[in-house]
């Protein structure tokens, strides 16, 4: 097993910087997903761990073995890694156990030990009694296990997915969600998982690393990515998050402060060493704000519209303390309110944004 | 880059790729480059000494100019003719519903990969006082007549129905890529189908027409075994026959003479490019948008009589020259009508089993070609590698390099290679001269493009992460070549083996000037045959290789759904 150390690494094609600066420590073992929408760089954040393309800055280390700087790169055949493509990679000319086998032949292991440990790789995917197949005649999760047996049988130290979820119907998906889970947890490889889907990144990784304009936002666990987002994309990104203007009344006593937020105040949670500004950003969830329990307290607001997602309302208002800004909640069925009525909504929950680490200076 | 820090394993790996595509850039230099730029130096340097003497006597000869002017006029002639012919039909058979479309195309395109001289030998034969084929219907001209294909309008005939199919198959694939949106949106607007032709597609078609255009002058231009055929009987000589004559005539003798010659096809043909180049930089042709192929038009009650008009054309210059090849090739002695009691297959035995040069010829051009194919095929896969996936510079320069042998005309690069290999080659001091390896080393140079072509498109279509999995496995490059990258490629790449093999089979321009008794081919088999009166077995030789060809074209429909579009110029 090995960790995997990304320090400072930088490429740019031309004068577009798709990595700037990122470092990311993964841990032994560790579960880590990288997330960002399309462009934002984590598919060059792979091919640069993988060796398919070279740093221009920085350095990429797996285990004690320096692997891509400036000056060096080691190709892609000498390190030991495994990859689950995206579009699985299956060569359409070779049998699912010529396929599997071909990393195990590459390194110069015959049968009867090959055979055997194919034998047993396609039996950890579910896959025995497809060995003679073609590629072509399997379904897309079939074949999505095949380019995971096949990744495995060489028992690389570090394995590579990217977005290996992306071209499978959502059906499929929550299956192999779990397969891939359960195989993390049996093996204990390192894992880096590429994925622009935060439910898939929250489901499985141990900590996540939120890239956006070939920046690293955010490295943090599931739930502090969630509940305590370093930044404005970040909540915003993340969760649907709402970013609002409010000004901070009190110094944090554990973990807590007064503001003052569309004209009400409320307590939510902060930094401790967060100071007392006017000009603080709150970042909201939709879980966070409710309908008031009572006639006159919370924020006033009028209902925009209403959208049923199965047994409870997405219910959009426009809070009359600021025209510009638009509130989203979670109502019970039936909706309290119809579109044009006005309610007054809770604020239960929130985070103060802290400054300074703020990365949008740059946007 | 330093290196210095890599291990052991690293520095195989990079040692190893650099080897490689140093060896490729190495090999298509020595293919391309050396030896057009042997023939500048003999242009400029004639014998290795800086002289115009040379060059003043080209000049001054009446013949030089004459020969210039009958190709000049042939090629251009015949370009247009061609240029209406294949504008036209590929217009009909892509925008309009006509019905067994695949069929027309395999026959419509047919006469481009049936050797120029057996084209040249069965209009021959169609024609003319001793016409097998018109006495068979008593519609033979008197005897004492010429043949009227002995002549400048008979070339030019010829050139313009060999080539058609050039510009049907560059118009074609320039009609395929164009949006069914643009046609429709001039339809919305109230325009007739003839006017949408007119202001929305033959515009947007300009770039393949005028290439094709360009493509098929400098075929034309380089085009040896029509105006062999055609005008050496009645002495009206082109720039390449001209070569031909001086060089069959008095020996290497004359080389910087014909070097100098071979120079001016060459730059006429460059002008052809380059005007072709002027033409397309003036506007712009860009298509934005892409989607399906047009639907469509409907031709209505016409659509027979359009269906009438191409089918006839397809029989007049398909199916009559070589019924004209047939006849006179089923006839004990030229001239003797064909009925049932004169009928004989002896022309074929003679050809096929008793003439020693006939039958040496068709193991020579066999192997010759099937050796060519073989090896450009070994040559074009991790070619294409390095310039579609490893997008290295230096190759990319040597792509457009290794399109000027086939670019330029035949006779140049023949010229080029005697020049090359008169002497015997440095250091082991082996002749090439004189044996068949001098056609080898001219097939490798100008058909080494052919090869390319389709392996290159193959190389687009194939997801590239198939070979980084392999890379991810640990294989090196030479292991990935040859376990995965090559199955891969190989549909693409028999497709260009089976064009290089067609096209060297059916050669005769190069061959004309670089046989050797024992190193004939069968195009200058079927030359002497005919040049020596024996046109009976010059046809029965001519329709076996026609036989074959078709043969192999139509082979390909078995793994015709495993090749990328396009590459096969007869697949539709």
């Amino acid at each position: 097993m090995a960790r995997l150390t990304i320090d400072r690494v930088q490429r740019s094609f031309g004068s577009y910087l798709a990595l700037d600066d990122v470092s990311i420590a993964v841990e032994d073992g560790e579960f880590l997903a990288v997330l960002g929408p399309s462009g934002c760089g984590k598919t060059t954040l792979l091919r640069q761990i993988a060796g398919f393309d070279k740093l221009d800055g920085g350095r990429i280390s797996i285990g004690d073995r320096l692997v891509s700087s400036a000056d060096i790169h080691v190709p892609p055949e000498h390190r030991k890694l495994g990859i689950v493509f995206q579009s699985y990679a299956l060569w359409p000319h070779m049998t699912v156990a010529e396929n599997v086998a071909y990393g195990l032949t590459v390194a110069g292991v015959r049968d009867p030990e090959r055979s055997q440990r194919v034998s047993e790789a396609l039996e950890l995917v579910g896959l025995n009694g497809f060995a003679e197949r073609r590629p072509g005649m399997l379904s897309g999760g079939q074949r999505q296990r095949v380019a995971l047996a096949r990744c495995l049988v060489t028992e690389p130290s570090l394995v590579l997915l990217d977005e290996p979820l992306a071209n499978l119907d959502v059906h499929l998906r929550a299956s192999m969600e779990e397969e891939f889970a359960r195989f993390h947890e049996r093996t204990g490889r390192t894992m880096v998982y590429i994925t622009h889907d935060q439910a898939e990144a929250m489901t499985l990784a141990d900590r996540i690393a939120v890239m956006d304009r070939g920046r690293l936002l955010q490295l943090a666990t599931p739930s502090q990515l969630y509940r305590e987002p370093a930044n404005i994309t970040v909540a915003g990104f993340i969760g649907e998050g709402m970013v609002l203007p409010a000004a901070i009344l009190s110094t944090p006593q554990a973990g807590s402060c007064n503001v003052s937020v569309l004209g009400i105040e409320a307590v939510v949670r902060c930094r401790p060493d967060q100071r007392v500004t006017e000009q603080a950003k709150l970042c909201l969830r939709a879980g966070d704000i409710g309908i008031a329990s009572t006639r006159y307290g919370g924020l006033p607001a009028t209902v925009e519209r209403l959208s049923y997602q199965g047994g409870h309302f997405r219910m959009e208002a426009r809070p009359a303390a600021n025209r510009d800004i638009l509130l989203h909640l979670d109502v019970a069925e039936p909706s309290p309110a119809q579109p044009g009525e006005t309610i007054r909504i809770a604020i239960g929950d929130g985070w103060i944004i802290p400054e300074g680490v703020s990365l949008d200076k740059a946007a | 880059m330093r290196i210095s820090l890599a291990d052991p394993a690293t520095l195989r790996t990079r040692v190893e790729e650099m080897g490689l595509l140093w060896g490729l850039v190495g090999l298509v230099a020595l293919l391309s480059l050396l030896p057009i730029g042997r023939l500048v130096v003999e242009g400029l340097a004639p014998g290795g000494q800086l002289s115009a003497t040379a060059l003043g006597k080209v000049m001054a000869s009446p013949a030089t100019w004459t020969a210039t002017w009958n190709s000049l006029t042939t090629a251009i002639a015949g370009t247009i003719l061609a240029t209406l012919i294949g504008a036209t039909v590929a217009l009909l058979a892509t925008l309009t519903d006509i019905r067994a479309r695949n069929a027309f195309t395999f026959c419509f395109v047919l006469p481009l990969m049936i050797a120029p001289q057996v084209t040249a030998l069965a209009w021959l034969q169609l024609f003319g006082p001793s016409s097998t084929l018109l006495k068979l219907i008593g519609m033979a001209p008197p005897l004492g007549s010429r043949n009227p294909l002995y002549s400048r309008e008979g070339i030019i005939l010829l050139l313009g129905l060999q080539y058609a199919p050039l510009v049907f198959l560059t118009l074609r694939a320039g009609l395929r890529a164009l949006p069914k949106e643009l046609i429709e949106a001039g339809l919305a607007a109230g325009a007739s189908p003839l006017t949408v032709l007119r202001t929305v597609v033959l515009p947007l078609m300009t770039p393949p027409l005028v290439a094709g255009i360009a493509l098929c002058f400098v075929s034309s231009l380089g085009n040896f075994g029509i105006p062999a055929f055609l005008g050496i009987p009645g002495n009206f000589l082109v720039l390449p026959t001209l070569i031909y004559q001086r060089l069959a005539g008095l020996g290497p003798g004359v080389l910087s003479e014909v070097a100098i010659l071979s120079l001016l096809i060459g730059v006429i043909a460059m002008v052809g490019i380059l005007l072709q180049d002027v033409m397309l930089r003036r506007r712009d042709f860009r298509i934005t948008t892409t989607s399906s192929a047009a639907r469509p038009f409907e031709l209505g009650r016409w659509r027979r009589p359009v269906e009438i008009g191409l089918w006839s054309f397809a029989i007049l210059v398909l199916a009559m020259p070589f019924l004209g090849l047939l006849s006179t090739s089923l006839i004990p002695a030229f001239g003797v009508p064909l009925n049932a009691k004169t009928a004989t297959l002896a022309n074929y035995a003679y050809v096929l089993f008793e003439h020693a040069a006939s039958r040496r010829a068709f193991v020579n051009s066999f192997l010759m070609s099937a050796g060519a194919a073989t090896l450009i095929v070994l040559i074009c896969v991790p070619l294409g590698y390095f310039i579609v996936w490893k997008k290295s510079r230096a190759l990319r320069l040597l792509n457009l390099a290794a399109e000027l042998p086939y670019a330029m005309p035949g006779v140049v690069l023949a010229i080029a290679a005697i020049l090359l290999f008169l002497k015997p080659l440095p250091v082991v001091n082996v002749s090439l001269y004189n044996t068949i390896w001098i056609i080898v080393f001219a097939y490798l140079a100008r058909f080494l493009v052919l090869g390319l072509r389709p392996v290159i498109s193959g190389y687009l279509q194939i997801d590239r992460t198939l070979e980084e999995a392999a890379q991810i496995a640990g294989a090196g490059l030479p292991r990935r070549l040859v376990t995965i990258i090559f199955p891969l490629v190989a549909p693409a790449a028999v497709a260009g083996a089976l064009l290089v093999f067609l096209t060297a089979f059916n050669e005769l321009t190069v061959s004309a000037l670089l046989w050797s008794s024992g190193a004939e081919t069968l195009g200058v088999v079927v030359f002497s045959f005919e040049q020596g009166g024996d046109s009976t077995y010059a046809s029965a030789l001519a329709a076996v290789t026609v036989v074959v060809t078709i043969g192999l074209m139509a082979s390909t429909s078995l793994f015709a759904q495993r090749l990328p579009q396009g590459v096969l110029p007869w697949r539709d």
